[in-house]
């Protein structure tokens, strides 16, 4: 049983006042999130990330299609009690304090009554706003909303997490600790899928990605194959412009720039290469794995001609 | 499901008590004690007509300015703001969310008008020195009104599901006008023919009847009401309620949040 | 989404079921309070304050207050009530808010003054109210006219109708008859004729409905009395010249029938009885008739207007 489970959600916004016109925010997208998967969505500004967080949280209705979430409706209150969300630029009680906010929330998801404050307490804690437990929320910065996103997402305990953005306003260090955060969910066995435009983050964290450009799914994919396609491969630099005889005959590319070579050659023969190169006594000056970057991969999916998406974008992993 | 909604409502009546909603009744207060005081002065042997006619009709003009303008805001506000995104992604129904605004406004209605009945009392009791059996018919009064102010409160709701603030506030406040008049509306209705006469009578019928509910005339002349009327007012005002949260319920149960 | 679909349906059930509900409880407060916001105007303080606290929409107000007194009146009237205290307080009411209502003083005019149950019995509230409307209406002929009809017709004050009708009838623009009703009274002559004159005028010239239909009723009783006093002097003639009793109207051979026979004015022919006397067929279609109707004939509660009037 997936986690998630989007089968060809559909939207189509109608926008203006007097002639209203069709705003296709979302093509059929269809999709499985795995439980304990970390899933990252990428995709620009105006891609469609929220349009497809909203309709799984019930918030705005289909056009057409439908998802399960934990094998259930998305209207069922009690996939509703093992889910948690975070909005993008999350919006709050203002009135309320961090700790009555979170209390409040805590009720609302059924939290049992004895536990809900040692509850509180801790996830205050573990976003770090434990000395903003009882000040009101519209004394906080943009960061501490933030946080208290977080912390209100994760509150309940919720197995899957939908996190829309969730590095958004936080400064390096809330950064982090985010990022650690999302770790520490993954190690508990949590679904978390987030939204992001920030692929070194979604490079370090997620399992798999998908790439959406203009409401149409580009691609999917697990990170550890993507940033392999070029499998085996590594790169290797030295001072100098000698290149061994040994290493001639490796079935590799060299190229010769000013007084360093730069040779690229199978992972295999990394061991002989470095020994050869230590026995010519040339300077080593790098060796690196090579590997498109995930930068790569979105890059090229989000320019790639929209037509031929929707073949890959039923994939998925099956 | 009880439990969220109360939780709701409660959360509601915060907002109301930590927006300062109740400072209407500092004014109410000072209303109060100068009518009192003035009054008391003048003495004309009209002052009890004067504290109960003042009193009672400031009761229900608070009350209902405090219905609309919250109760406009109450859905309106939490879809603009989007703080009703982090609510209903959780195990909240829509109609739960809404019946809980419900109750949370009724209840800071009840508490402020509970307060103010305290002052038309006091008020009262200083220029008339003690009470009379009849006083307690002013009670009923008190009662109407927040029969009244449900009612206001489910109309200002329900329009706020689909309109924007300010036409909500509009549509409320002319329906409260309108069913200030409903008895003479469906006297009119009745004096039409035909197909006319159909959609005049339905249309005059689904208005909220706040004539029935409004005795303040009749209570500050010391006239007595009688318990089939609280009997059937009381059931009137709950199921008009009832059918205007339905209501409610129906348009937001579809709605796309912004 | 069965579950959105439970609660659309229950929402639909419960809103429906309320709107039923809804419309039957309010039928019964009202039957508990038949007439208690008619009420509220015995409570209401003087006009002056009731203009201030209207804010500034008195002649709105003033338009409820008319409305209402005009169904307190017909809601009574129509079920044969014989009291209608609250009339003439909802129209001093209507009338103070708005001096210038000319239709109210025209409908009290006519209902005030009438005893029951074709009005209030209160003639002197009906003058009291008129000449309030003249006071701020001094150029409404109309209101001239009606205060000669009540002292005329319920009051037997000849000389003030004579004074009314003569005032009226130096306005501008008032009616020619206002001068010929002055001299009428001053003679105090043709009793039916001055009738039949005073219920024309306010025929044609009142624009509600209900006095309308009222003054045709007294005009086609008046035209019967008429008929049935004339037929019968015929009838007395034949039975002294031939000592019986005319089988028909064949043999009364009345002029310009042609031996046909005579109609009412609502085109039914009269009846010729055993003993002489005229009836008319349908006597409930003829309120106010003196002459006419069968012997031992009871008019029902509520007079009969024709919806054609
Ligand atoms: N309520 C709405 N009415 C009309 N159009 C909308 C609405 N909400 C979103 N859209 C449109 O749908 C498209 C997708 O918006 P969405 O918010 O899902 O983008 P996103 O991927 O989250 O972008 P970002 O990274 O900027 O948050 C946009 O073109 C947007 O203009
Ligand atoms: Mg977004």
């Amino acid at each position: 049983m997936p986690a998630i489970e989007i089968l060809g959600l559909e939207k189509t916004y109608s926008v203006g006042f007097w002639r209203k016109r069709p705003k296709r925010a979302l093509l059929p997208l269809h999709l499985k999130v795995e439980k304990g998967e970390v899933f990252g969505f990428l995709g620009p500004n105006g891609a469609g990330k929220s349009t497809t967080l909203k309709l799984l949280m019930g918030l705005v209705f289909p056009t057409s299609g439908s998802a399960k979430i934990l094998d259930m409706d998305l209207d069922d209150p009690r996939m509703k009690a093992r889910i948690g969300f975070l909005p993008e630029q999350p919006y709050f009680y203002d009135y309320l304090t961090g700790q009555e906010l979170l209390n409040y929330y805590a009720q609302l998801s059924g939290v049992p009554g004895k536990e809900r404050s040692h509850r509180v307490a801790t996830m205050l804690e573990r976003v770090g706003l434990k000395d903003a437990a009882n000040v009101q929320l519209r004394k906080f910065s943009k960061g501490m909303l933030q946080r208290v996103g977080i912390a209100q997402a994760i509150l309940h305990n919720p197995e899957v997490v939908f996190l829309d953005e969730p590095m958004s306003g936080l400064d390096p260090m809330g950064r982090r600790e985010v990022r650690e955060l999302m770790e520490q969910l993954k190690h508990e066995g949590k679904t978390v899928f987030f939204s992001t435009h920030i692929l070194s983050d979604a490079e370090a964290l997620c399992d798999r990605v998908a790439v959406i450009n203009k409401g149409e799914l580009r691609g999917v994919g697990a990170i550890s194959e993507l940033t392999s396609t070029v499998q085996g491969k590594i790169e290797i630099v030295w001072r100098g412009t000698a290149i061994p005889a040994a290493l001639k005959n490796m079935n590799a590319e060299f190229f010769v720039s000013g007084d360093s070579v730069r040779a690229i050659l199978p992972e295999q023969q990394q061991e002989a290469a470095l020994e050869t190169l230590q026995r010519e006594r040339l300077h080593l000056i790098s060796l690196t794995p090579l590997s498109t970057s995930l930068e790569e991969y979105y890059l090229q999916k989000v320019q790639q001609a929209s037509a031929n998406a929707t073949q890959t974008a039923a994939g998925g992993r099956a | 499901m009880s439990a969220r909604i109360a939780y709701i409502a409660s959360n509601t009546f915060r907002e109301a008590v930590r927006d300062r909603v109740l400072y209407n009744l500092i004014a109410f207060a000072l209303l109060m004690s100068g009518a009192a005081i003035l009054v008391g002065q003048v003495s004309f042997g009209i002052e009890r007509l004067v504290v109960v006619n003042l009193g009672l009709s400031a009761v229900s003009l608070f009350g209902i300015v405090i219905a609309i303008f919250i109760g406009i805001g109450l859905v309106s506000k939490e879809i603009e703001k989007r703080t009703l995104y982090t609510v209903l992604s959780r195990p909240v129904q829509r109609w739960e969310f809404i019946v809980g605004k419900f109750f949370g406004l009724a209840g800071t209605l009840a508490v402020n008008t509970f307060l103010m009945a305290i002052g038309v009392f006091a008020a009262l009791l200083y220029v008339s020195r003690q009470f009379h059996g009849t006083d307690g018919w002013i009670a009923v009064a008190l009662y109407f009104s927040i029969l009244q102010f449900l009612m206001m409160t489910a109309l200002a709701l329900f329009f706020s599901s689909f309109a924007s603030p300010l036409m909500a506030a509009v549509f409320a406040f002319a329906l409260f006008v309108i069913g200030n008049f409903s008895e003479d509306l469906r006297g009119f209705a009745a004096m039409t023919h035909g197909l006319q006469r159909w959609l005049a009578t339905g249309a005059a019928y689904l208005l909220p009847n706040f004539s029935a509910l409004n005795i303040i005339t009749s209570v500050a002349h010391e006239q007595p009401v009688s318990s089939s009327l609280i009997f059937y007012n009381t059931i009137y005002a709950l199921v008009y309620t009832a059918m205007v949260m339905a209501a409610g319920v129906l348009i937001f149960q579809r709605r796309n949040l912004k | 989404m069965t579950r959105t679909k439970l609660v659309t349906i229950s929402a639909g059930f419960i809103l429906v079921a309320c709107m039923c509900a809804s419309i039957l409880l309010l039928n019964r407060v009202d039957q508990l309070r038949p007439q208690a916001t008619l009420e509220e105007v015995l409570y209401l303080p003087s006009p002056k304050v009731l203009r201030r606290m209207s804010l500034g929409y008195d002649g709105l107000l003033a338009d409820i207050y008319w409305t209402r007194a005009v169904q307190y009146f017909g809601g009574h009237h129509a079920v044969g009530a014989m009291h209608f205290q609250l009339l003439a307080p909802l129209l001093n009411i209507a009338t103070q808010l708005d001096p210038h209502l000319v239709v109210a003083y025209d409908f009290g005019a006519n209902f005030l003054s009438p005893p029951p149950p074709n009005g209030a019995g209160q003639p002197q509230e009906a003058v009291r109210l008129t000449n309030f409307g003249i006071e701020n209406n001094p150029n409404e002929w109309l209101l001239y006219y009606n205060l000669g009809f009540i002292y005329y017709m319920e009051l037997k004050n000849y000389a003030g109708a004579a004074d009314a009708f003569s005032r009226g009838s130096q306005i501008p623009g008032a009616h020619p008859f206002m001068r010929i009703l002055a001299a009428q009274m001053a003679e105090h002559a043709g009793e039916i004729e001055t009738a039949r004159m005073l219920w024309t005028a306010t025929y044609q010239n009142s624009k509600d409905k209900n006095i309308r239909a009222n003054a045709a009723a007294h005009l086609r009783a008046l035209r019967v009395d008429d008929d049935v006093a004339h037929l019968e002097t015929l009838v007395d003639e034949f039975r002294e010249r031939t000592g019986r009793i005319p089988s028909s109207f064949a043999e009364l051979q009345i002029p310009g029938l042609n031996g046909g026979t005579p109609v009412d004015p609502l085109g039914n022919p009269y009846k010729l009885t055993p003993y002489g006397h005229i009836e008319v067929q349908h006597p409930d279609d003829f309120p106010f008739i003196v002459n006419g109707a069968p012997p031992g004939y009871i008019p029902p509660k509520v007079p009969k207007f024709l919806p054609s009037d």
